[in-house]
């Protein structure tokens, strides 16, 4: 196979296969979420849980308070550099806002590519400190399993053949492409059955707590 | 023309001095990125060579390398280059028609048996027997294998020769393939392209004409020389795109600025060929620096890459079409799912056990 043929075949079939199974696996699980269902509360609500709800969604990447802070200052500061960057990276990079406007039919403004490849380096390096920490860190690495080293790989995966096909390193520019976008569709294809699903589900259980708060008479 | 004079002979006799010849030769050693030293060598080589029996074989093809080729900057050493290569055979360049054209091939293999270079441009068809193309009764798969069977080289010319090109593009009704693919024990040269850079083809004949070997091929059978490195990487307008400056349509700011092409479609990326240095027209200019993405023509599948003006980075299939149908599925399996969920917990709770103080303290008995 030529490395043509291959791109080919990963711009092809292999993305409708990845995305189909990636809007699949979505519906199919927050179908399964949302039909767990809430207990019934039986106390009587002291004031709305609506608003509260709402603002606990988006309070929450606030940085968080400075007991936490000190006792996981890498954690603290990795993660967010690595959220922060792969966001800039995965939207806001010239191609793929193409690609999410080819598919979406509407695109918004990018940031220069250097700005980006910037984020991109910090991300690597991010996620790089994060798995140090869970590979020496004695309760984490008690806590790890085989899936979580698998969701670290399919997040590091595309950012760095991503930056090797910028750079147009170590292999041609068209294998580099096309190995940068199949890893980009593990991570589609892992993305609804693994914990990668917490980019979406997080608001809901976000919402969830704050609104039970907000029925509770915390009005966060 | 005699055949047994010299090229060195017939330059002096045409008037074309030593050093414009050397310079000549220096200029083809450098496209060969050859080192300095290699010019002289190609010098003497060439000078002594006898004129070098050439077959062109044309297929399914559109005479677009022919012409291309017939245009490399006239008149300069490169078209006495090629006076001084017998064409024995060549369906458009020959003056001869009819059976003695067929003739004239026959007996320039049979005076030349195991010198000649065989130069086809156009792909062969091999679906039914390879009845979808014939050229004097016979089919160009017979053509071809009759040909190369004594033939020192070959040299496939023009993408449809070296990969299928246009008639092998999807659906690719006469089963067209390759050069390559039928001709698999003599050397093969691929100079691809839609049509070809003329220099590369002048400067790799002179190659295997000097030096009586090929010269060094990529894994796609193309001269490293000129297909080493892609169009992006010495593209003018590189700097464009690593600033993140593209030109979003044909007539707006960024198109006007000359700024990088990537987004309305082009394939520099991933095009490995000569244009954005060697150029075209003596060196005038090239698709990108007339505003036109590369289309990629010097590699396989050029034709079916998912559309000319199509992002290299969008994917190549109707996507909105398909979401509905998937996320109706995942609707279902969801819901079904979730009532499979709730019927276990539903028995879960009806198989309930109050445990009883009795139970908890069993073992404090004994």
């Amino acid at each position: 196979m030529t490395s043509v043929e291959f791109l080919l075949l990963v711009r092809g079939p292999l993305f409708a296969i990845a995305t189909l199974v990636m809007i699949f696996g979505l519906t199919l699980r927050l179908f399964e979420i949302f039909m767990l269902g809430r207990k019934a509360n039986l106390a009587a609500t002291r004031a709305g849980g609506t608003g509260p709800g709402f603002r606990t969604m988006f309070r929450r990447f606030a940085p968080v308070d400075k007991a936490t802070f000190s006792q996981s200052v890498l954690l603290t500061i990795a993660g967010y550099i690595f959220h922060i960057g792969l966001f800039i990276t995965v939207f806001l990079y010239a191609a793929h806002v193409e690609i999410i406007g080819s598919v979406l039919g509407f695109r918004w403004p990018a940031l220069p590519s250097p700005l980006v490849d910037f984020a991109a380096v910090l991300t690597m390096a991010a996620l790089l400190a994060l798995l140090w920490r869970r590979l020496t860190h004695p309760v984490v690495k008690y806590l790890t399993k085989a899936d979580d080293l698998l969701v670290w790989a399919l997040t590091f995966a595309p950012v760095l053949t991503g930056y090797l096909t910028y750079h147009h390193l170590v292999f041609s520019y068209s294998w580099l492409l096309a190995v940068h976008i199949l890893s980009v569709e593990l991570l589609m294809v892992a993305f609804p059955f693994t914990k990668l699903t917490h980019a979406i589900t997080l608001f809901f259980s976000r919402w969830y707590t704050g609104a039970i708060a907000g029925e509770k008479g915390v009005q966060l | 023309m005699k055949t047994d004079l010299r090229l060195g002979d017939m330059l002096q006799a045409r008037g074309v001095s030593r050093r414009a010849f050397l310079k000549y030769s220096s200029y083809l050693a450098s496209l060969l990125a050859l080192p300095p030293s290699a010019a002289p060598v190609m010098a003497a080589a060439l000078a002594n060579a006898k004129r070098q029996s050439v077959i062109w074989l044309s297929f399914q093809e559109c005479t677009g390398c022919t012409e291309s080729l017939t245009r490399s900057h006239s008149p300069n050493l490169e078209d006495l280059i090629f006076d001084f290569i017998s064409l024995d055979y060549h369906h458009t360049l020959q003056a001869a028609a009819g059976d003695a054209a067929e003739h004239a091939r026959e007996a320039a293999m049979a005076a030349n048996k195991g010198k000649y270079i065989v130069v086809v441009d156009g792909s062969v068809p091999v679906k039914d027997g390879g009845i979808y193309s014939a050229i004097a009764g016979i089919s160009n798969l017979d053509m071809l294998q009759e040909t190369v069977k004594d033939a020192m080289a070959v040299v496939a010319v023009g993408t449809c020769a070296a990969y299928g090109g246009l008639p092998g593009a999807n659906p690719n009704p006469t089963g067209a393939v390759a050069i390559s693919t039928l001709v698999t024990d003599k050397p093969v040269i691929n100079i691809p392209g839609c049509p070809p850079i003329p220099e590369a083809m002048a400067a790799t004949l002179a190659h295997v004409i000097t030096f009586g070997k090929l010269p060094e091929l990529d894994n796609l059978g193309r001269p490293k020389a000129f297909f080493g490195v892609s169009i992006h990487d010495r593209c003018y307008r590189r700097p464009f795109y690593d600033k993140g400056e593209f030109a979003e349509s044909f007539d707006d700011e960024g198109a006007k600025q000359g700024w990088c092409l990537y987004k309305l479609g082009c394939k520099g990326p991933v095009t490995n060929n000569a244009c954005a240095t060697l150029k075209w027209n003596s060196g005038t200019s090239f698709p990108i620096q007339s505003g036109h993405p590369c289309l990629g023509c010097s590699e396989p599948k050029f034709w079916d890459m998912g559309g000319f003006y199509k992002a290299l980075s969008e994917p190549m299939v109707d996507i909105p079409k398909m979401v509905g149908a998937a996320a109706l599925a995942g609707g279902v399996a969801g819901v079904a799912t979730g009532l499979l969920n709730r019927s276990k917990k539903a028995k879960a709770v009806k198989s309930h056990q109050k445990v009883t103080v009795d139970d908890l303290t069993k073992g404090d008995a004994s």
